[in-house]
């Protein structure tokens, strides 16, 4: 502690013959080497007690027994060209990647024609090209971000996917015939004109109908929904000269994400009302959206989608016959949205009540209250479980192999019935690089979802 | 209260009625219930429709009618000569079989793993949360089929099979374990049994309550061992063993005697058991987690092992975490056994809404059947497991 003044002071001063008097403190003792580096953690962390010991030493097995030959499988022992099985029957070849390399574009494309896959592509890129601005938090525009990606992306999808062209023919007031006689089946550059000035007169009908009931507000609506959704029909009506794919052509990869993204496009609005209706004060709405979330929770998605797939058909009108994939489509949607629900009804609870009487005080309506108080608050609080949410979704887009649509684990099946490549390796490779996407698609989206959460939590921090 | 505000204001200053919010109300839900009433009778009317076009008889008839079909794993007698009701039964009780052997395996798996998570062996705790990422972020349908396709298959035939002490053999036509007969006086056995567990959850009730009083409980881990199973050891020993086993032997192509666990369920359960222990395991450590390290600390200074801290309090508070996700849990793996229909295991989808289906046509009833029975079974396990919430929910003063 002294400093000493004088050199030489710090040195031990013999008082005289027999006395010695310490004048500085002495060093401290390095720790034993038992304790502390690499030997020392090992002992604390890994041999503390018996029972750890044997919990290390059978770990360690484990892992010896599982990574060396999963490594040498996939990368060491792998072949990696090769045309045909030829390749890979020697015994003990590893991964036969030829055989995956052979059948990528069956993967991703499925039975879509080879001509037509730049059309596959474009939607691909575009839809990373929307999605990615979207995910960076820091990136200004989300508003139109997700204007584009949500309202303007699946409309060009569809249009590019199935060619387009829907042929739209019949329309509300067409069902009573009350204008084809006038115009027979015209078409206008390949729009149907009975179509069309049906759905215009429907239009203006409805707008002025709700402007004479005194509604400027209904009058709105109707006319902003009507011109909305004739965009988008008239977007798909028109001819742009691509060749129609049907969709019992697509397949792979490509099923698997048009499945996920029509899912999570449909079903988060569908799912948001549902929790509103269900915190509602309305008892008749409220019970609606009980026995409407309760019921296709209850069930399993498969169910679901045999109902979609046989018994869906018999409650439309006769004649009409929806492609296999809408139906599978609807069915994953209403699955999915009862999820959501869940999800987003816990975001709401989770949102004081001051939050509510706040907005009413401020004199908000309903409607501007949830669309500019509540719900930005409770769907940023639930953005991790969303996420979940979407993860199973993924997941789950498996489950149409089971009614005929082959997605990307259908066509994987089915590569592995190749005689081509019939090989004792080829079911181990396919699994390999099937997991391997799956895997990276839903670690992605979960690591994301963790990332947001730590992103969003600073703001509750005080 | 925004309500009353409105109806005062409406009734005040003459606005349109369009404008009093419970009017609104009122409008609303009358249109909402009118458009759901719509839609459902269109849908039966076009169901009557498209029935009568496609001359498919409704109704509940056809249950009585001959199935003609085989099922490879029948719990209940069956044969190709049985009705589609009993097909149904049968298909339904090989579901409640996967969902019970999985959630009981799930259970095991999960809080090892979960535990594992919070290890401080590294080893351990690396392989726990391997475990975890890697089968949580793989879709189930996607591991079904790796268990059945590349590992089941894989195993050799029957004559080359894998034997396990030389009573169970696993071979690529499923597992061959031997057959348990029971002989007379068997009954006394099974007897003893349940007495055994009587009297062991009697005592421990009565040693739980002496020690609330004097501090002293009985061992109890000891007592209901040998009850539960010295007790029917012994009854067996005086009755001149009455249960013996029959072994499988290898007879030409395949084995004879004893029973065949078909491979379908075994990579359903497997697949099943192990998906969703890896959810059980994040539930277990956030459960565990959430229990302040101050309890334990006041545990310790009391003077109680880690083992008994352990048992009478982190246990009983991280339960309390526990239990609603587990119920999730539960219901999710009942709800994914309808993907054996991917595998061809009989259970109630693949045979009923499956096979049944295409042969009858009769779709409506049984889907709805379908759907109506497992709504029933998450009715029942959610039941079961609130009863079981609330026993152990803390109880606030």
């Amino acid at each position: 502690m002294n400093v000493p003044a004088e050199p030489f002071a710090a040195e031990i001063v013999a008082v005289d013959d027999h006395t010695f008097v310490r004048r500085e403190m002495q060093a401290a003792l390095p720790p034993p080497r038992r304790q502390v580096g690499i030997i020392g953690w090992m002992r604390e962390n890994l041999f503390s007690s018996i029972l750890n010991t044997i919990l290390t030493l059978v770990g360690i097995a484990l892992v010896l027994l599982i990574v060396p030959p999963l490594v040498r499988f996939l990368v060491i022992d792998a072949v990696w060209t090769g045309d045909n099985r030829e390749a890979c029957l020697a015994p003990g070849t590893g991964a036969c990647w030829p055989f995956v390399k052979a059948k990528f574009g069956q993967f991703i494309y499925g039975f879509y024609p080879i001509d037509q896959r730049w059309r596959v592509n474009v939607v691909f890129a575009l839809g990373a090209a929307l999605l990615a601005p979207l995910l960076v938090l820091s990136w200004p525009g989300k508003k139109l971000n997700a204007f584009l990606f949500f309202g303007v992306y699946p409309v060009i999808a569809f249009i590019l996917l199935t060619g387009g062209n829907i042929n739209a023919s019949a329309f509300l007031l067409q069902r009573f015939n009350l204008i084809r006689p006038l115009t027979g089946d015209v078409t206008v550059a390949g729009l149907n004109v009975a179509f069309w000035a049906d759905y215009i007169l429907t239009a203006v009908g409805a707008g002025l109908g709700a402007l004479l009931g005194n509604a400027r507000g209904l009058a709105r609506a109707v006319a902003a929904t009507m011109l909305v959704l004739g965009v988008i029909i008239l977007a798909w009506d028109i001819d742009f000269g691509l060749q129609p794919v049907e969709t019992r052509q697509w397949g792979g990869l490509l099923v698997t994400l048009v499945i996920a993204v029509t899912g999570i496009v449909t079903s988060l609005p569908l799912g948001i009302l549902l929790a509103l209706g269900r915190r509602s004060k309305m008892p008749i709405v409220r019970l609606l959206s009980i026995i409407f979330i309760e019921f296709w929770r209850g069930v399993p998605l498969i169910t679901v989608l045999f109902f979609a797939t046989y018994m869906l058909p018999l409650f439309l009108p006769t004649g009409t016959n929806p492609d296999g994939l809408l139906r599978a489509l609807v069915g994953v949607a209403m699955f999915t949205a009862a999820y959501l629900a869940e999800t987003v009804r816990g975001g709401l609870q989770a949102i004081p009540k001051g939050q509510y009487e706040g907005a009413m005080a401020m004199g908000l309506t309903w409607g501007q209250m949830m669309r500019l108080i509540i719900l930005p608050q409770a769907l940023t609080l639930v953005i991790p479980s969303i996420v979940n949410s979407f993860i199973s979704l993924f997941k789950d887009t498996t489950l149409v192999l089971i009614v005929s649509i082959f997605d990307f684990l259908g066509q994987l099946r089915a590569a592995f019935t190749d005689p081509n490549w019939a090989s004792p390796v080829t079911l181990y490779t396919g699994f390999a690089f099937a997991g391997i996407v799956y895997f990276l698609f839903c670690f992605g989206m979960s690591r994301y979802s963790m990332f947001v959460e730590r992103r969003l939590d600073t703001s509750h921090r005080h | 209260m925004a309500e009353l505000a409105g109806t005062e204001r409406g009734a005040r200053s003459g606005t349109s009625f369009i404008n009093d919010p419970k009017v609104r109300s009122i409008v609303l839900q009358v249109v909402a219930l009118v458009l759901v009433v719509v839609l459902g009778w269109m849908f039966i009317g076009n169901a009557r429709e498209n029935l009568a076009a496609q001359k498919i008889a409704t109704g509940f008839g056809f249950l009585d009618n001959t199935a003609g079909f085989g099922i490879s794993q029948t719990l209940i007698p069956y044969s190709e000569t049985s009705t589609y009701g009993r097909a149904f039964l049968v298909g339904l009780l090989n579901t409640i079989l996967v969902a019970v052997v999985g959630i009981i395996v799930a259970t095991i798996i999960g809080f090892l793993v979960g535990i594992g998570r919070l290890s401080k062996n590294f080893v351990v705790r690396l392989l726990s949360t391997t475990y975890v990422e890697v089968l949580r972020n793989l879709p189930p349908l996607f591991q079904i089929l790796f268990w059945y396709l590349a590992v089941l298959s894989a195993l050799p035939g029957p004559r080359q099979s894998i034997s396990l002490f030389g009573e169970v053999f696993l071979s690529n036509r499923g597992i061959i374990i031997p057959r348990p007969i029971f002989g007379e006086g068997s009954g006394t056995v099974l007897l003893a049994f349940g007495a055994g567990i009587l009297l062991t959850v009697l005592l421990s009730s009565w040693s739980n309550a002496r020690r609330e009083e004097t501090g002293r409980g009985l061992p109890m881990l000891w007592i209901g061992l040998g009850l539960v199973i010295g007790l029917p050891l012994i009854v067996m020993i005086a009755a001149g063993f009455p249960l013996t086993f029959e072994r499988p032997e290898l007879k030409g192509f395949n084995f004879a005697g004893g029973t065949r666990v078909i491979p379908e369920f075994v990579a359903l359960t497997l697949a099943l058991s192990t998906y969703t222990a890896a959810f059980i395991a994040e539930n277990v450590r956030s459960g565990i987690q959430s229990v302040s390290k101050g309890q334990t600390e006041a545990a310790y200074s009391l003077g109680l092992k880690p083992s008994l801290t352990l048992r009478l309090v982190v246990i009983p508070q991280a339960l309390r975490v526990i239990i609603p996700p587990l119920t999730n849990q539960y219901l999710n793996l009942t709800k994914n056994s309808s993907l054996a229909v991917g595998i061809g295991y009989p259970d109630l989808v693949a045979v009923f809404a499956g096979t049944s289906l295409n042969q009858t046509g009769q779709a409506i009833e049984i889907i709805a059947i379908t759907m109506g029975v497992y709504l029933l079974l998450s009715i029942i396990t959610s039941t079961i497991m609130n009863a079981y919430n609330r026993r152990i929910a803390l109880v606030e003063r």
